[in-house]
């Protein structure tokens, strides 16, 4: 392994630095100002953004063979960046003058940095060390309020999560054994001429654990748990950001190993796809709680973008950039639905009734957020599915952009159960409604902000693919 | 500039939305200015529309106002628009009925009245947008997003049961707009270079002599644009849309917004697939034969007059259909006939948008009064109404196609130039004229005529307001009736070009 330029991952490094300063910042902060805390945490999301800013615009790569620098990882790391410090702002409603803060914040950057390792990663052992990396601190931050709901979820998470990187580890120790390496470029040499079993086995696993990372099924049962259990911001990061990390890794595990090495692999990454959409929509549609809901949502987003991860095959300059898009207007939209429940501090579909008349603006980005998910033009989720259909057509897996387009329509119907309700007055009567808290005021700002960067980012498709 | 005529109201209805708290007045009247001062706009097109010169820019026909910014180059989408015979009288049409929606809203009662204005506002931006793009993509972004606009208009001006109709409204109309969407990736990926834009796709009709590929294509758009026009088999979702929707927004959805199905067929499944078109012309006139017979005589079984209405526009779209469908299976010798029937059916599209939203504003005036749109409870409204009467009586004989009103130029030349190529199928439609003759005149006797009914005495005559949004709709009807030729020399061009292309 070659010697590694460390100015290549300063974004990495800014957030390591950040997670150990603010934890020992915030042992020396007294309980009560732990917002000075929330400040360091911005300037340090900030600065490593402008870092990876920087060396994506002068081109700045790397490729240590374990460790790829390449434009994925500056599109995920800028992606995972903008997610964290919206999931700060957002937590800013909820955990302000919070004992604990300043641990949420250390949290939340190791998870960050977890993922952005992951997307990075070319080399199976750098895959499992960044999965630990992102998987261990969200079993905590899960828990984090203690309470019964929040505690289940943790615990069903860390359950499954050990499961999964049990098997990652087992798939990687396989592949060690049939290619003699780890190294992606390695192994793509080596699988070929390896036993087919042994190959199929290893394969499964470690797709079984970025899978669990990823949300999407077999291994999915975590999500809508850990979405209605959590504490509101933790949910929107968790359901979100290390998704990001983990489709990027299963691309560049799809394409750099198994494209070339297994024939086969189109038809059960296209299975895989078309499970989860379909599943995670049909367990959204009888929700009445908006967080389960969209837990269940993510899943059958999960789907479409593992469409990408199917037809590896096809089009490169199509697929790669259209999963990075879609990965973006995906966050965007999430992160925006979910900052309207986090502002308001609703539960259920029902709570949202009224909505429009009360609070305008959070009705109306929630409405451009919803309808984001589902895809309607001319927001950036549209162009990302247009991207991605049109990729798996090209990779002759008609069938699996007809199912995708089945499920879209599917999916519109518990988008609008829920969109419905802002618009009818609400049972309560006004006093009532009077007393109840203002929504959060940071949250109603992510919530507009994301709808904004949703409709921007659509109508701005193609300079923002040019970069890709 | 026609960027400006598309954009206008939307960004009149931005001003509106930051204005702080403005006066209900304040609102309604900006929106009849917007309007207004759209149409002036889509006028000074026509007038200065260069279409008489004729020279052929392209093989749809000659272009004006051609606007085109590269929007996603990663897949050869941009953002084109332009005008020509076909796009110009229903972008015309369209600024007509959103204006006369206006003038209709101004006395609003209820709240919520800058709402109402700012999405009205938006839906006319995205009808021109529509009516005017020349890119697939650009086409469905708008086809999208009219959908979206209805769904609230519906759901949350409606009555009766609105939130049920508005979510099946969005919910079938949606699976349509998906359906195209694969159809028009279709076309992408056949396309050499890849491209989404309309006016290269027509040069290069990459699906030509492709074998099933392009009847695949063909029949996702196709299935697409039925289920927006509507069709039989797809056009169940209309009679509860339209019944629960409010007045204004029935008029916009029967007027415009069904317009975009057929319109989508005239400008994309018959340039760009115009083999696949010819091949599979029978079913389309089949489908239209059936939407005709069916849906007059569904109408003639109705007693709620809204509903009624709602079934006649399925079965006017059936004409249109019929007409499309005969010009495509016309011999290279019947070209004639072919442009006559494409010219029909273009023409159909806007007599339709005129007659139908006058009777949909009718209806609305009635519910106004009395609460209800059942004809049993009425009866003898031509002394007690007597202005009402007289513009219902004009809708009522250009909707069944009575010389000397828009529908017997529409559908006279669809029958002429289907009967040639489809005699026993044009036999069968003219049957449904006969219906149609039917329903409308029982109609007549049963609200106007005989003695009152339970709720004769609540209506009062229209008011100012109400003649001036209902009679510019028909005195235009009457003026395309006694001297079409100001419309059907801007549409013969376009219509000529495009026979040729699916008789050729």
């Amino acid at each position: 392994m070659e010697s590694v330029d460390p100015l290549t991952l300063l974004p990495e490094l800014i957030l390591a630095l950040a997670a150990v300063g603010a934890l020992l910042f915030g042992s020396w902060t007294p309980r009560r100002r732990q917002g000075r805390v929330r400040l360091c945490v911005t300037a340090a999301l900030l600065a490593a953004l402008a870092a990876t800013l920087v060396a994506a615009a002068t081109g700045t790569g790397s490729d240590s063979g374990g460790h790829t620098v390449d434009t994925a990882t500056h599109a995920v790391r800028v992606v995972v960046l903008v997610g964290v410090l919206a999931t700060v702002l957002l937590a800013a409603d909820t955990f302000a003058a919070h004992p604990r803060e300043s641990e949420f914040h250390v949290l939340l950057l190791l998870a960050a940095l977890g993922t952005m390792a992951l997307a990075g990663a070319s080399d199976l052992l750098v895959l499992a060390a960044a999965y630990l990396l992102a998987s261990i601190p969200l079993y905590a931050l899960v828990g984090f309020a203690k309470d019964s709901p929040g505690t289940e979820a943790a615990l069903k998470f860390y359950l499954l999560g050990a499961l999964s990187g049990i098997l990652l580890l087992t798939g990687a120790t396989l592949l060690l054994g049939a290619g003699g390496t780890t190294g992606y470029a390695g192994l793509a040499d080596a699988l070929p001429g390896a036993p087919r079993a042994l190959v199929a086995a290893g394969v499964i696993a470690v797709l079984a654990g970025l899978l669990f990372k990823a949300g999407g099924v077999p291994v999915h049962f975590w999500v809508p748990d850990v979405a209605e259990g959590a504490p509101a911001p933790v949910a929107a990061f968790v359901t979100t950001v290390p998704k990001i990390g983990a489709l990027a890794a299963l691309y560049r595990w799809g394409d750099q190993v198994l494209a070339g090495a297994a024939p086969d692999w189109a038809l059960p990454a296209a299975l895989l796809a078309a499970a989860s959409m379909t599943l995670g929509n049909l367990g959204a549609f009888l929700q009445t709680d908006a967080r389960r809901l969209l837990g269940y949502s993510t899943v059958s987003q999960v789907g479409y973008l593992l469409m990408a991860v199917a037809a590896v095959g096809g089009r490169a300059d199509l697929v790669q950039p259209g999963l990075l898009f879609y990965l973006g207007a995906y966050t965007a939209a999430n992160l925006g639905a979910f900052a309207v429940v986090c502002a308001l501090r609703a539960r259920t579909l029902e709570d949202h009734a009224g909505l429009f008349r009360d609070h305008p603006w959070l009705a109306l980005s929630l409405v451009v957020c919803l309808l984001g998910l589902v895809g309607t033009p001319p927001t950036a989720v549209f162009v990302g599915k247009l991207a991605l259909f049109t990729a798996a057509l090209e990779a002759d897996l008609g069938w699996l952009m007809v199912l995708a387009a089945v499920n879209t329509v599917a999916s519109l119907f518990y988008y609008l159960r829920w969109i419905l309700p802002l618009f009818r007055a609400s049972g309560e009567p006004p006093e009532e409604r009077e007393r109840s808290e203002p929504p959060g005021r940071w949250s109603t700002g992510v919530a507009v902000t994301a709808a904004a960067a949703s409709l921007g980012m659509g109508i701005a498709a193609g300079p923002v693919l040019g970069l890709l | 500039m026609l960027s400006v005529v598309v954009f206008l109201p939307l960004a009149v209805g931005l001003v509106l939305l930051v204005l702080p708290r403005p006066r209900d007045g304040t609102v309604a009247w900006t929106w009849v200015a917007a309007a207004a001062l759209d149409l002036a706009l889509v006028i000074g097109l026509w007038v200065y529309h260069p279409s008489a010169s004729g020279s052929r820019g392209t093989v749809t026909g000659p272009l004006a106002y051609e606007e085109r910014v590269l929007w996603i180059p990663s897949v050869g989408a941009s953002y084109h628009v332009g005008v020509d015979g076909f796009s110009l009288p229903l972008m015309a049409m369209t600024a007509v009925l959103f204006l006369a929606c206006a003038v209709y809203s101004l006395r609003r009662r209820g709240g919520r009245v800058r709402a109402h204005a700012v999405l009205f506002l938006f839906l006319q931006t995205v009808s021109l947008g529509l009516f005017s793009a020349l890119d697939l993509l650009l086409f469905f972004v708008f086809f999208d997003l009219s959908i979206v606009g209805m769904y609230f208009v519906i759901a949350g001006w409606g009555h009766g049961n609105p939130a049920r109709s508005a979510l099946q409204f969005f919910l079938y109309t949606f699976l349509g707009s998906l359906a195209l969407l694969l159809g028009f990736i279709g076309l992408y990926v056949a396309s050499d270079p890849r491209t989404f834009d309309m006016v290269e796709l027509a040069g290069q009709t990459p699906l030509e002599g492709r074998g099933p590929a392009g009847g695949l294509v063909l029949l996702a758009i196709g299935v697409g644009l039925a289920v927006k026009t509507p069709t039989v088999p797809f056009h169940t979702w209309l009679p509860p849309a339209h019944t629960d929707a409010p007045a204004v927004g029935s008029v916009i959805l029967a007027g415009v917004l069904l317009k975009m199905g057929t319109y989508g067929f005239v400008r994309i499944a018959m340039p760009i697939l115009p083999g696949a078109w010819s091949d599979h012309a029978m079913v389309l006139v089949v489908v239209g034969v059936a939407s005709v017979l069916y849906g007059a005589l569904v109408a003639l079984a109705q007693t709620d007059f809204k509903r009624m209405v709602a079934y006649t526009s399925v079965n006017h779209m059936g004409y249109i259909i019929l007409g499309l469908g005969a010009a495509g299976l016309a011999t290279g010798a019947q070209s004639g006939a072919a442009a006559l029937a494409i010219t029909g059916g273009i023409t159909q599209m806007v007599s339709h948008g005129l007659l139908t939203g006058a009777l949909f504003l009718l209806a609305g005036v009635l519910h106004d009064r009395a609460d209800t749109y059942d004809m049993g409870s009425y009866g003898g409204l031509a002394a007690r109404a007597p202005r009402f009467a007289a513009l219902a009586a004009v809708a009522f004989f250009g909707s069944l196609g009575l010389p000397g009103l828009s529908g017997f130029i529409a559908e006279f030349q669809i029958f002429a130039g289907s009967l040639g190529p489809v005699p026993v199928a044009t036999a069968l439609a003219l049957l449904g004229i006969l219906v149609t003759a039917a329903l409308f005149l029982r109609a007549l006797r049963r609200l106007f005529l005989g003695g009152p009914g339970p709720c004769t005495d609540r209506v009062g005559d229209l008011s100012a307001r109400e003649s001036a949004a209902i009679a510019p709709l028909l005195a235009l009807a009457v003026l395309i009736g006694l001297l079409p030729h100001f419309l059907l020399g801007r549409v013969e061009p376009a219509a000529r070009a495009l026979a040729a292309l699916v008789t050729g």
